[in-house]
């Protein structure tokens, strides 16, 4: 269709915004040119834009911090790219980045795109950061190119699995039973999976295992078979749309769990969220990215984006850090090389992020201390409940019911 | 799981979802009705309403229930046009002409939503999106309690413009001997593009009640008129009746499919019903009057 068009119309206006940075005197030095590549369009088209605006804003400061020191300030130059919400559209963008020249790309939001567009990037080595993409297939197919810089579903629940326990025992275990809600992506299914596989160890009876579709625009019946099987603990696995109108639906139809306990739940620790629906959101936990709350930096981001009229969602700030991550890739390799910055991000220990990461160490292409934060939406702000070094709020489990 | 408070809102759900199937499905038994052809373009041409909607939402704020007086006719005068300026003449008078005809202009539609609007899903918000009426134990959203009204009340009109006035009688002698009518003087022609261009308009009315509770994107159409198709051959090609007793149906068993099966699985049961009607009964169950 017309994506050839676009993604000229796109280049051409971020090659645009890089060249009215102010030139600091002498020959500028030729920009590095990286793929940031999202589903713009599509069911996902509100975190791939979130994620594209993260990666502008990273490029941004970078550029206005001098550019990349090591190759004579060079500026980076963003080529923007459409996955449309399908792995094949993002396959022929990486085509496209590719024969355009770029040094590396970021991108590409969902498991399912990244699992195609990091495997089409390995082609042409072409370095490939996964901003969010938490199926752990990405980073387990012996890939060199690939690196993810956040948590995987698997460190996730697990860590989502043992919290909830702790929270439980802590509250004289009041909930028995889970039902799990995901949407039928690799994202959604891997996620439930692996909590239906975890859950029963630790004595919880896993209900009910329901898949929807993206997008799915009812819930009544999901809804009516959560009131017969009236599980203590709700777990949502799914993307921003879906997940609010479950939790919309579920307080429509008056259904009111013991907790509703998300894990990487699309809309759970979101603003934007909260704000629309601070009724809805009351209570509800999470498990997903987050950023250290203890950095001051973080805050200021937040503002950032927040003058901007847009919600600091998990999807700005994971983008944002994985392309600060490459930036101090390509300040190490001092080239514009691919294996160059391929090798810088494999021996890399970046620490200057807002992550609650520590210095990134990377095995097999995966940050090895990344994690995700618990959070809870308390007194109309999200607040983190666990684990205690970045913890902000004491946790509401179970809920009133 | 088998309990009144589960089933009897599960059931609700589905009456109001059937009842759009059924406006659908009325567009598309009149067309086969009349002019002895399946309409492919049936699903394109429920997209392009739906934008309409859309567009006249966004764009210029017109509620979507308000926009019925100018989508309506809008796809009627749509429908018309089609059929006298394209269908017809490409046609040459041949049935499987017309066929391959309506196939690719749903084709055409839905590569020209493609470009306009890309493949985006797309939603409206209304402030009574989320609004719910309770009935017993159920709470029914009030878009889709108005959607089965308006449905309801769309499928009365078009069922008494057939049986009670003359356009309608005309429509039904050329449904039924094409040259007596021709002879009695009915112009034909005109006749057909009427036909066609009630059917769209059915799918108009059906858009402004299906988007404050559904979405839009350029391949939505498709889902309908499998179902549509499922309806217009278990209740009997051709018949009115038919098609709305058997959109109700269909909702119903869609809606329990949902609840017992799961989402994905959900549309199962339809098609089993679709295959278990042409294996057992292909004239459908009011197939005999029409």
């Amino acid at each position: 269709m017309s994506t050839r068009r676009s993604f000229l119309k796109h280049t051409a206006a971020a090659g645009s915004a890089a060249a009215a940075f102010p030139l600091v005197g002498g020959a500028q030095p030729k920009p590095v040119r990286i793929g940031v590549l999202h589903p713009v369009t599509g069911a996902l088209a509100y975190s791939g834009q979130q994620c594209r605006e993260g990666a502008l804003m990273a490029i941004e400061d970078v550029n206005k911090a001098g550019g990349i020191k090591s190759l004579g300030g060079a500026k980076l130059e963003a080529l923007l790219g459409d996955a449309q919400s399908t792995p094949q559209a993002g396959t022929a963008e990486i085509e496209k980045m590719n024969e355009a020249g770029v040094s590396a790309v970021v991108g590409a939001f969902a498991s399912a795109i990244c699992l195609a567009t990091t495997q089409a990037a390995a082609r042409h080595g072409l370095p490939h950061v996964v901003d969010v993409g938490v199926a752990d297939q990405i980073v387990e197919r012996g890939l060199k190119n690939t690196f993810r810089f956040g948590p995987g579903y698997r460190t996730t629940a697990t860590i989502a699995v043992n919290n909830l326990h702790l929270l439980n025992t802590a509250a004289g275990k009041p909930a028995k039973s889970v039902m799990i809600i995901h949407e039928e992506s690799l994202f959604g299914t891997g996620t439930a999976q692996l909590l239906a596989r975890d859950l029963p160890q630790l004595g919880y009876d896993v209900k009910e295992v329901v898949k929807h579709a993206n997008p799915t625009r009812d819930f009544n019946n999901i809804v009516l078979r959560m009131k017969s099987v009236n599980p203590d603990i709700v777990i949502p696995a799914n993307y921003y749309n879906e997940y609010a109108l479950l939790l919309r639906t579920m307080q429509q139809q008056k259904v009111r769990p013991k907790a509703i306990y998300s894990v990487l739940g699309g809309a759970a620790s979101s603003y934007k969220f909260l704000k629309e629906f601070p009724d809805a959101a009351d209570g509800i936990i999470d498990c997903n990215h987050w950023f250290n709350p203890k950095d001051r930096r973080s805050a200021e981001l937040r503002k950032r984006v927040e003058a901007k009229n847009l919600f600091f969602s998990y999807e700005v700030f994971m983008t944002y850090t994985a392309v600060r991550l490459l930036a101090d890739a390509i300040e190490r390799a001092k080239s514009t090389d691919r294996a160059a910055i391929t090798a810088a991000l494999a021996s890399s220990t970046f620490s200057d992020h807002i992550m609650p990461y520590g210095p990134t160490k990377f095995v097999d292409g995966q940050n090895q201390g990344a994690q995700p934060l618990m959070t809870q939406v308390i007194k109309g702000d999200i607040r983190v409940i666990v684990p205690r070094e970045y913890r902000e709020a004491d946790p509401v489990f179970p809920l009133k019911a | 799981m088998l309990s009144f408070d589960v089933l009897f809102p599960s059931v609700l759900n589905g009456l109001t979802t059937g009842a759009v199937y059924a406006l659908v499905a009325l567009g598309l038994t009149l067309i086969y009705g009349v002019l002895h052809i399946v309409n492919f373009a049936h699903g394109a041409a429920l997209m392009v309403a739906l934008y309409a909607v859309y567009l006249l939402k966004t764009g210029l704020g017109i509620d979507p229930y308000l926009a019925a007086p100018i989508v309506v006719p809008g796809m009627f005068a749509l429908g018309y046009a089609l059929q006298r300026g394209v269908i017809g003449r490409a046609s040459h008078g041949k049935d499987e002409n017309i066929l391959l005809v309506t196939l690719g202009l749903s084709i055409v539609l839905e590569n020209l939503a493609l470009m306009a609007f890309k493949s985006d899903t797309r939603t409206i918000d209304t402030p009574y999106t989320l609004e719910v009426v309770p009935i017993g134990p159920a709470m029914i959203a009030l878009p889709k309690l108005v959607a089965f009204g308006g449905a309801l009340a769309a499928s009365a009109v078009l069922l008494w413009i057939v049986s009670r006035t003359d356009l309608g009688r005309a429509i039904r002698a050329v449904a039924k001997e094409k040259q007596g009518a021709k002879l009695m003087g009915i112009d034909v022609e005109h006749v057909y593009a009427m036909s066609y261009g009630i059917g769209l308009a059915c799918l108009g009315a059906a858009a402004c009640v299906l988007l404050p509770a559904y979405y839009v994107n350029p391949q939505v159409g498709g889902g309908f008129v499998l179902v549509a198709f499922t309806i217009v051959v278990l209740g009997g090609m051709g018949s009115f009746a038919g098609a709305l007793v058997g959109g109700l149906l269909i909702g119903v068993v869609e809606s329990l499919g949902g609840l017992f099966l799961g989402e994905s699985l959900g549309q199962i049961g339809i098609f089993a019903i679709f295959i278990a009607v042409l294996l057992f009964r292909p004239q459908g169950l009011f197939g005999a009057r029409a």
